[in-house]
């Protein structure tokens, strides 16, 4: 069998055991599983920016907030119907992407990271100002009745699991196929000598735009499933927090691997749920166990498991 | 897990595994789906488990912290006199990081994996706001005491209710009566530019003009702001009443710069202890508050007419005279807000036994129960005062109290009555569906 084939049939594989998690999983853990999904989007979205080209943003908030307000206030206010919303959400973060790659690429390390920085806050502190619409910090509900699409309502558990694993999926299959390309090569070759890539004829600078634009689409696409699915619009998700998030989830997880952040989500939701149950200085226990990590297994647990058993993995 | 939720799954996934083959239908069999599982059957022996939502860590920590000792206290009173409906009261505590995806995620907690019975306790309204509709769908109710207005503004749903803590357009709206007549009808708001500053802008700037006075500026301060002066020359001369909200660490600054700006020919000052929760009025640089007014949700100083069940209450939260911790008197407590859990505890036990609570079954008996209360006497259930539960609303009313600092310490001037605080209903939630 062939790399590829091994690799096609893990995502495949992947998929199916989340499909079958639904029906062997407890109630609470099948919904812990469709919050992960979603935020592994956000994680993948991320991954390829960080882990497949090697830029290292700090800002990814806005763009995951760009999608969740894009599509929680066209719906809100505008009354647009759950698909061109969400498309709405989608391309918001799109554009933020594009306009924010077009100055931001112009500088690089650790300048890239304070610039997207400074870019985020300053989406945070729009989505503030205009708090008539926004309702600023406390942000605003999208009622129940708002969140289904062709009579299927998103709000039931059952609904809830598979949007989440067919966005999860969707997005999935695409990363895969993506970073296989001559475009997903060119943007590791970016990532291990950019000056190389660049002497050998690619136009470093419009890939690394591109991927900027594609990373924040799919970041978009994960705030604006958040907000479908679990009925919240608030400025929280557009705070730095929510950019650190994505960069430790796939530290943990594996970075430049497909699988790495799902692992990554999965791991850190359970390290913090199940160590806040014993002490209130949980955020102490994932910082331990986050170090311990980085010592023992630098390149995540997914990068973990490249190394040692699976070399083929994506 | 319990065993209720482990022997259903093990039921939903042979089902489901049989039925896998039938494709997408056997989805629809929503009987064999984790959603739908819940209690088998209720156990009138087991404890009435109440899912306590605490601000432990983030920014409401302090707040957190009073409201565990307050919710222990009153849990404690509950049990001493033999729980509800004859079955003990147990608190499970989960910290939602003052976070409102944190927030959802601990109510899925509450509501799927510790099977309690309600939530409660919630103070911040984003995360009540983030967690309502998590509420809603798990069918779950959500006792919040939040002070929001978020609750009565039909923003949310049926399942979630603030029966033991008045909302902020209440509390405004009740205080401007006393500032025009007594402070001035020249109004200047100092307030931060988030939601919860512009909810005080706009109820006090329509109630003030109710009273014939009016709003002569708004300044907004931004949330990142930690220096005030350049602000200050921005209050107009003609500023009789100078009313500020700043919250959070940089409050101290706010005040002292304030001073300085004004030295002794200062306006009249009127704010909310929102402002100094859990701070010591008597802290270096807060000198300058010294006969200016504050609202209070319930006085923190105890006053010389304090009555027997609100000096029963102080003792059982553990707070000494002067608003602070029996145990150690510079921790001061958010005296003004925790009174909140005491009274909901209350009000869901005599809801729960007005129902005849049995479990998770009878939660809708549970909210109708609630939403039929209306008037609820001061006592030891209600030490705050005397409230009127909206049931309609999801919505409490109570008095407020007006104080100035009087050598140091906040002396209660007026008490806003229950109808100084009513406004017209802005949503009817039993005409939701269950």
């Amino acid at each position: 069998m062939t790399d590829n084939s091994k690799s096609n049939l893990m995502h495949i594989g992947v998929l199916v055991v989340l499909f079958a998690l639904f029906f062997i999983l407890p109630v609470y853990h099948a919904g812990n599983m469709s919050r992960i999904m979603v935020l592994a989007v956000y994680a993948m979205g991320f991954n390829l920016l960080f882990g497949y080209t090697g830029l290292l943003s700090l800002g990814h908030a806005m763009f995951f907030a760009a999608g969740m307000y894009g599509f929680g206030l066209t719906t809100n206010l505008g009354g647009l119907p759950v698909p061109l919303a969400f498309g709405f959400g989608v391309i918001c973060a799109g554009v933020l992407a594009l306009v924010v790659g077009f100055l931001a690429l112009r500088t690089i390390g650790v300048a890239f990271m304070i610039v997207t920085l400074m870019f985020a806050q300053t989406a945070y502190l729009v989505v503030l100002y205009f708090g008539t619409y926004t309702r600023g910090d406390e942000g605003f509900v999208i009622q129940q009745a708002q969140r289904s699409i062709a009579g299927i309502d998103l709000t039931s558990e059952t609904g809830r699991y598979f949007t989440a694993l067919l966005i999860f999926g969707i997005c999935f299959l695409l990363i895969a196929r993506l970073v296989q390309t001559p475009f997903g090569k060119t943007l590791v070759a970016i990532r291990e000598n950019e000056e190389r890539t660049r002497m050998l004829g690619y136009d470093s600078h419009r890939h690394k735009l591109k991927i900027l634009v594609i990373s924040g689409l799919f970041s978009g696409v994960a705030g604006a499933t958040y907000a479908l699915l679990f009925g919240y619009v608030g400025a929280t998700f557009a705070t730095v927090q929510y950019s650190i998030f994505p960069l430790v989830w796939v530290l943990l997880g594996g970075a430049g691997t497909t699988i790495g952040p799902l692992i990554g989500v999965f791991f850190m939701f359970y390290l913090i749920n199940i160590s806040s149950g014993f002490t209130d200085a949980y955020m102490l226990v994932v910082g331990v166990v986050l170090v311990l990590l980085t010592l023992f297994a630098p390149h995540g647990l997914a990068g973990l498991l490249r190394k040692k058993v699976l070399t083929w993995l994506p | 897990m319990s065993n209720g939720t482990s022997k259903t799954s093990k039921i939903s996934r042979r089902s489901a595994l049989l039925g896998m083959g039938a494709g997408a239908g056997a989805l629809a069999a929503a009987g064999v789906l984790p959603g739908t599982m819940g209690f088998a059957q209720a156990q009138s022996s087991a404890p009435i488990k109440i899912g306590f939502q605490k601000h432990a860590t983030g920014i409401g920590a302090a707040y957190g912290r009073w409201y565990g000792a307050t919710t222990d206290a009153a849990v404690k009173r509950i049990n001493d006199a033999g729980g509800i409906n004859g079955r003990p009261v147990e608190v499970v505590v989960e910290d939602d990081g003052t976070d409102p995806g944190r927030g959802a995620e601990v109510l899925e907690k509450f509501a799927n994996q510790h099977n309690c019975d309600v939530a409660f306790g919630t103070l911040f309204s984003h995360v009540v706001i983030g967690s309502a509709p998590r509420a809603g769908e798990l069918k779950l109710p959500y006792f919040v005491v939040s002070e929001g207005h978020h609750v009565a503004s039909g923003m949310l749903n049926r399942y979630t209710l603030q029966p033991g803590i008045t909302d902020v357009k209440s509390q405004v709206i009740s205080m401007a009566p006393f500032v025009a007549n007594n402070l001035g009808k020249k109004v200047t708001m100092i307030y931060p530019d988030f939601a919860f500053g512009h909810d005080h802008r706009d109820f006090f700037s329509e109630a003030i003009a109710a009273q014939g006075g009016e709003v002569v500026a708004k300044i907004a301060i931004p949330p990142t702001e930690t220096s005030f002066t350049r602000y200050f020359p921005s209050i107009p001369r003609e500023t009789e009443v100078i009313y500020h909200v700043m919250v959070g660490p940089a409050v101290l600054t706010f005040v002292k710069e304030l001073g300085e700006f004004f030295g002794p020919n200062r306006p009249e000052l009127f704010g909310f202890i929102d402002s100094l929760e859990a701070v010591d009025i008597k802290s270096s640089g807060l000198e300058f508050l010294e006969g200016t007014y504050f609202w209070e949700g319930m006085p923190r100083y105890a006053q010389a007419d304090q009555a027997d069940y609100e000096k029963d209450y102080r003792a059982a939260v553990g707070v000494d005279e002067n608003g602070a911790s029996i145990a150690d008197s510079k921790d001061v407590a958010t005296y003004a807000h925790m009174f909140g859990c005491w009274e909901t505890l209350n009000i869901i036990k005599a809801g729960m036994e007005s129902a005849d609570y049995q479990g998770p079954q009878d939660r809708a008996k549970l909210i109708e129960a609630v939403e039929a209360m209306t008037d609820m006497p001061a006592g030891a259930d209600h030490p705050q005062g005397a409230k009127r539960f909206n049931g309609k609303t999801h919505q409490t009313f109570g008095s407020q109290y007006i104080s100035k600092v009087t050598d140091g310490k906040l002396v209660v001037e007026h008490t806003a009555s229950i109808e100084d605080g009513l406004y017209e209903d802005e949503v009817d939630y039993t005409a939701q569906s269950f």
